[in-house]
């Protein structure tokens, strides 16, 4: 005999009928609403309103963390513009330092050479008229000798003292003059 | 009248003994009281169901109790293991079902997943082997707390005459249409929708557990030595396990079905259709 029959009838025989599987007890549905609210209840009221805390405040802090990284790197980038353009002043600065010191190395360098230039043309100058006043002074001074000499030649060959006599001085000059023209030739 | 598999099979009922295959059926769901008290009028029964119950109820708050008892930045532990089951029910149903406005429904949400899988896992729970939920009183209680919230939610946020011309009268069908579609949509939302709610956790995990028991028995049944005995007997066992593991996937599957399914209506309510 079938087990499952022997036990409806056994359930039959003790006079218990099986209720459908779809049958619902007000017991058990009074007792799924109470388990329910109660697990609901404290779930709400105790337990999940600390872990909500929690992952808000972790959620903050995240949020808060990456703001703050956000902003030193806004504050970093500034800082790296500003540097930027310091060093560009700076390089712009260095150029015109450097293109302002060649000019004036140029221009330094003429007035030295100019400075340079006069120098050399009064040294040249100034030898010039001293060469020009020692000589105008030796030729003087060598005409007075050769005058002299010659008025002592020609004392000696005349045997006269004509040393004052303006005639003896006129012929004396002529001589000059011919021995220059001579010496010119 | 208790179920066990045993105790139905009696020892010495197997194949080729002149016994018949005891196949169970819907008497595994019924369960003796343990003891009875009465409330006014109405006469509770403690059972099997009843202590599984309770013990769903004390485990899911011990749980949560203990792991969110001091709640820390960097988790740890229990509280690890908690957060991801909040997480799961806030991001995974709440804020893609429901969206805005969603966030005070976590809790309501998170106790039906919670309840609902621990309720369904006693199926296989050795010692226990019942699906809390395959008691058709339980997924009804369920459903019907669902239903006593998101029917009042809808009808506060989108006023009396919003609420029922959204149900109603859905939007972008042609007008001639709504002699048709009107008193099926007033039926399949107000009516069919908590009875399927709840009928789709029992019949699961009522099937489920029917067929556990099913390969369950049959395994003891052919126990025998003889060829068929053996290959029957190893097949049966090895379905057993087997379905105890598929059983495993549909627990879950189901409870996060049930919340999912609350969470819709939930957002029906609160969110007219566009």
């Amino acid at each position: 005999m079938n087990v499952l029959t022997s036990l409806l009838a056994a359930g039959g025989e003790s006079g218990e009928e099986m209720p459908s599987v779809l049958a619902v007890p007000l017991d058990e549905f009074i007792v799924g609403l109470i388990a329910f609210i109660i697990v609901f209840g404290t779930l709400a009221k105790f337990v999940l309103p600390k872990i909500k805390a929690t992952l808000d405040e972790r959620a903050d802090l995240i949020e808060g963390g990456l703001a703050r990284a956000g902003e030193a790197e806004a504050e970093a980038a500034a800082l790296l513009d500003e540097y930027r353009a310091q060093l560009a002043g700076a390089r712009e600065e260095a150029s015109a330092i450097r293109t302002q010191a060649q000019a004036d190395r140029s221009a330094i360098i003429e007035e030295a050479r100019n400075e340079a230039r006069s120098a050399a043309a009064s040294v040249s100058a100034a030898a010039e008229a001293s060469m020009s006043a020692e000589r105008a002074q030796a030729i003087s001074s060598l005409t007075k000798q050769v005058g002299e000499l010659a008025i002592t030649l020609a004392d000696k060959i005349v045997g006269e003292a004509l040393a004052d006599d303006a005639r003896v001085q006129a012929t004396v000059n002529s001589f000059i003059a011919d021995l220059e023209g001579q010496a010119a030739r | 009248m208790t179920y066990d598999v045993l105790a139905v099979s009696k020892p010495g009922c197997h194949i080729f003994s002149g016994c018949g295959f005891p196949a169970p059926g819907a008497e595994i769901f019924q369960f003796d009281a343990i003891f009875t008290f009465t409330i006014g009028s109405l006469e509770f029964n403690v059972s099997k169901v009843t202590v599984l119950l309770l013990l769903a109820v004390v485990l899911i708050l011990g749980f949560f109790g203990y792991a969110f008892r001091k709640p820390k930045l960097v988790p740890r532990g229990a509280q690890s293991v908690g957060e991801i089951g909040y997480i799961f029910i806030r991001d995974g149903i709440v804020k893609e079902t429901i969206g805005k406005g969603g966030e005070k429904f976590v809790p309501f949400l998170f106790t039906f997943f919670f309840m609902v899988w621990l309720l369904n896992f006693w199926g296989i729970v050795p010692g226990a082997q019942l699906p809390v939920t395959s008691i058709f009183a339980i997924p009804v209680a369920f459903a019907v707390i669902v239903y006593v919230v998101w029917v009042p939610l809808g009808i506060y946020t989108q006023g009396p005459i919003g609420f029922f011309k959204n149900i109603m009268f859905p939007p972008g069908v042609p007008k001639a249409m709504y002699v048709l579609l009107t008193p099926i949509e007033l039926i399949s939302n107000l009516v069919v929708r908590p009875f399927t709610h709840a009928v789709r956790l029992f019949a699961n995990m009522f099937a489920g557990h029917l067929l556990l028991a099913t390969f369950s028995v049959a395994a003891f049944y052919l126990l025998s030595f003889t060829v068929v005995g053996f290959i029957g007997t190893a097949a049966s066992f090895t379905m057993t396990v087997l379905l105890t593991a598929f059983e495993a996937f549909i627990q879950a599957l189901q409870a996060y079905i049930f919340t999912l399914l609350a969470a819709v209506y939930i957002g029906s309510a609160l969110h007219a259709e566009h």
